[in-house]
């Protein structure tokens, strides 16, 4: 047993502030508290029973006070909702430039995997110091990817990505935590987070690849798949080219426009009919029970290289 | 205890009452009387709320070591499965409206019984139907799901007995509906002369606003539960992706019951509240009207809370906002309440009877419970401490703190009424002192496990939480004698206790006009009501 801690590690940029707003909490909480036990306490000896005939006289009550009372708390909790909504909402979106590193949750493990290749299970490698988004996905259950010491958490949910990010500020080796009930072994479905020293931390991305990266791995499945027969690169085949699509926007059949980024890509692969790109025909067929989510995320990673080359001149001739 | 006391016979009533006016099974079986069929149902929660503390006492037992101390994880996780499921549907929800609201609400509106006798019988034996399906399902092998259900684990990876639970919440959800429309038609039409909407008491006002909920929410409940069941058997993909479900949909409609849910637990006993702190105070409740406001108020906004619930879920960080922004509304009204309560005492004549302990421990806990709530309302700080301890702390002081110690306090107000016979008041306040120090023992250090990062539902865990999971299990075994002892000194009093008064605490409400106990039909003659509530200063009864 050892002594009794009353804070978590702050090692992230966020978790400062998230501990600030929870010691404002924790102080209305406690403020509150204590007056409401006091005002009791004097209550009770000041007004205690000294003769059993007392017939105390009726107050009715008092509308200056009930004005006070509902207008203090009100004060309060906008007070409260403002600064947690407004760290909520500061907090929601990565930083451009964030390193990206790719998680799935599975019964009862946690698969993550690097662009570079890197794979592990249950433990993240992260470099101290920059932004690190996180896309997730679960290969069966709902799981939910916690670090108490980057005060982050997210559900990661199978059927679609969620994501999340967090930029550590120390290095160590840090809880993870799998916060949504998964099964039998929930509580065996933890890890650590190892935050290194960026140039440590490249050392380790580079020993013991597999030599081949996420991108790589994605070009191998979209080519063994087959998806080159009508994704063809010049833009002539069945199916839109996908030089230059990843981030940017895509017309659809229904006249809307969407940004072509993880969720749609996904959606396009295992629900093709759904959200089909203006000017083609309704004909591919669905990849759903076909991929693995690793797969998945490796193709998706090879179409998010080629959105850096320039995509081909617009196809004319086709109407939709 | 049968033969030979040394104790004093003790005297008997004579006159004819609920109790003695007929004797055998069947005339407890198929009674239509609502004050029968209210000591039926204390009867079952009684049983309900031990097997829901049994596991509750193994999980604790079974945290005081890292590793487990006691039994396999899948057996802790239908543990506290069950748990939840047999407090929640089975004790919680039924406790105050089923048993001190099916006993009081015709005796508080000056009522012969309540609107549809039969209908109550009837809700009686559907709890009981849904309970032997969720008991079934515990010998059969136990549920494993948590209490909230949620899919896909629920549907299509959890072996046990998913579908006999739910099939038994389903039912049960049905005697709660039946219930709450029993008490909406009564509180409406079967009044008293003279007794005007704000003249009654706030108890009822509680069982209204309670009963809405009940009518409202609970078909969401059975709905969700039968959608469930159909992905479960038939695998009809409505929750699963694998199947082409949306993986969020259950947790929507779940919550869309289950968080007015909350209120269908906590309104009741801050009925029960505003009942006990006038009668011992000898004050008119300061605010009247407020507070019956706030509880519509709570139960209207109740409805539009449950997004808090996913704020981490990936939800649209807009509808989170939103979510946040009601669930913070709805803390309001909560806070005026307890405001009242308190200024209630301010001037009054206060003793204290061991009613009023549970009420003022009732007082100092909700309002716990509630502040701490704020933590979970606000988006940053949810982040954090959603899915861990803290959210077990958090909701057991509304839950325990709240509910149970209103039901407790209830329980020992209209005991009297009930049973014609008066408990010893020493060991009532000592277990009332002992059920509050044990309580705040148990669930205090899991605020700290919370923010820490201790997960909640996982059967072993890192060695550094060790401390407070060891003290949060001592504090249990002081709470578990603090339950054990009125149990006792209850079921004693039903026999050797002193005859109680038709009035023991000068207590104002017209169920304190009638004897104790009651006769069958209540009152000789339907009383006509003169005056406001709670008029316990005697100039009030003249004027106003």
């Amino acid at each position: 047993m050892q002594s009794l801690p009353f804070q978590p590690e702050q090692a992230s940029t966020i978790a400062k502030s998230v501990d600030q707003l929870y010691f404002f909490l924790t102080a209305v909480t406690l403020f509150f508290t204590a007056l409401i036990f006091s005002i009791i306490f004097y209550f009770m000896i000041r007004y205690r029973r000294r003769s059993p005939d007392e017939r105390p006289k009726a107050i009715e009550g008092s509308f200056p006070l009930e004005v006070l009372w509902t207008v203090i708390p009100t004060l309060i909790v906008a007070v409260i909702f403002v600064w947690g909504s407004t760290l909520y909402f500061r907090n929601s979106e990565p930083p451009r430039g964030s390193m990206e590193i790719f998680v799935t949750g599975k019964q009862w493990m946690w698969k993550v995997e690097h662009p570079e290749g890197q794979r592990e299970i249950n433990e993240m490698h992260v470099p101290l110091g920059r932004p690190v988004k996180l896309t997730m996905t679960s290969e069966d259950v709902i799981h939910d990817f916690f670090v108490p010491a980057f005060r982050v958490k997210k559900d990661v949910l199978p059927g679609r990505y969620t994501s999340l990010w967090f930029q550590a500020t120390k290095v160590g080796t840090f809880h993870l935590f799998c916060a949504q009930y998964c099964g039998a072994f929930h509580a065996g479905m933890i890890g650590s987070i190892v935050v290194q020293e960026p140039d440590e931390y490249e050392r380790w991305l580079a020993g013991g690849t597999t030599g081949e990266s996420m991108e790589q791995a994605g070009e191998k499945v979209f080519q063994q798949t087959g998806c080159p027969s009508c994704h063809m690169a010049d833009g002539t085949g069945l199916g839109p080219s996908l030089l230059g699509v990843y981030g940017h926007p895509v017309k659809l059949t229904s006249g809307e426009t969407v940004t072509a980024d993880d969720a749609y890509l996904r959606e396009c692969i295992l629900q093709p009919a759904l959200r089909r790109v203006f000017g083609y025909k309704p004909l591919m067929t669905s990849f759903q029970g076909q991929l693995t989510e690793e797969q998945l995320n490796n193709v998706i990673a090879y179409i998010r290289a080629l959105g850096n080359t320039p995509p081909p001149p617009p196809k004319q001739e086709v109407k939709p | 205890m049968s033969t030979a006391t040394l104790e004093p016979q003790p005297r008997v009533h004579t006159q004819r009452n609920y109790l003695n006016a007929d004797y055998g099974w069947k005339s407890w079986l198929f009674t239509v009387d609502h004050k029968r069929i209210a000591l039926l149902y204390m009867i079952s929660v009684t049983f309900f709320f031990i097997i829901g503390g049994s596991f509750a006492v193994l999980m604790r037992i079974h945290l005081t070591e890292p590793q487990g101390a006691l039994v396999q994880p899948e057996t802790y996780n239908k543990l506290f499965t069950l748990h939840g499921v047999v407090m929640i549907f089975f004790f919680l929800i039924p406790s105050i409206p089923a048993v001190l609201g099916n006993f009081l609400v015709p005796l508080m509106v000056g009522a012969r019984d309540l609107a549809f006798p039969k209908l109550n019988l009837l809700s009686w034996y559907i709890y009981i139907t849904g309970g032997l399906f969720t008991l079934y399902s515990a010998i059969a092998g136990g549920v494993d799901t948590g209490w909230t259900f949620y899919t896909p684990y629920s549907s299509t990876y959890s072996n046990t007995q998913v579908t006999a639970v739910a099939i038994g919440v389903f039912i049960t959800g049905f005697s709660s509906i039946l219930t709450g429309l029993n008490f909406i038609v009564t509180i409406h039409k079967m009044r008293a002369p003279g007794l005007t909407w704000f003249r009654m008491p706030l108890f009822l006002w509680a069982m209204y606003a309670t009963s809405i909920i009940m009518v409202l929410g609970t078909p969401v409940l059975a709905i969700t539960l039968f959608l469930l069941a159909l992905e479960h058997l038939f695998h009809v993909g409505i929750f699963s992706p694998a199947l082409g479900g949306d993986p969020l949909l259950f947790q929507h409609l779940f919550w869309f019951y289950s968080h007015p849910a909350v209120y269908i637990m906590i309104l009741p006993a801050m009925g029960v509240v505003s009942e006990i702190i006038p009668c011992f105070a000898r004050k008119r409740i300061f605010g009247y009207k407020v507070i019956c406001f706030s509880s519509v108020a709570i139960a209207v906004l109740g409805f539009l809370v449950w997004g808090h619930h996913m704020f981490v879920t990936g939800q649209s960080i807009y509808a989170g906002l939103i979510f946040s922004l009601l669930s913070f509304l709805v803390a309001i009204p909560s806070a005026i309440k307890v405001f009242n309560w308190t200024a209630t005492l301010y001037k009054g004549s206060i003793s204290y009877e061991a009613p009023m302990l549970y009420a003022l421990g009732f007082i100092g806990l909700f309002t716990m419970g509630g502040l701490t709530g704020l933590f979970l309302a606000s988006l940053a700080t949810d982040v954090h401490l959603n899915g861990t301890y803290f959210i077990v702390a958090h909701f057991h002081y509304i839950m325990v703190g709240g509910a149970v110690m209103g039901y407790l306090g209830g329980i020992h107000f209209w005991w009297p009424k009930i049973t014609g016979r008066m408990y010893p008041n020493a060991w009532a306040a000592l277990a009332a002192a002992i059920v509050f120090v044990g309580f705040n023992l148990t669930f205090f250090p899991q605020f700290i496990l919370g923010y820490l990062g201790m997960p909640r539902r996982y059967a072993f865990y890192p060695a550094e939480f060790q401390v407070l999971n060891v003290m949060s299990s001592a504090g249990a075994t002081v709470l578990g004698v603090g339950y054990l002892i009125p149990l006792i000194y209850l079921m004693w009093s039903m026999r050797y206790g002193p005859l109680a008064e038709p009035n023991p605490w000068g207590a104002t409400g017209l169920e304190w006009t009638t004897s104790s106990p009651p006769p069958t039909e209540n009152f000789a003659e339907i009383p006509v009501v003169t005056q406001e509530a709670y008029a316990y200063a005697p100039e009030e009864a003249a004027g106003d």
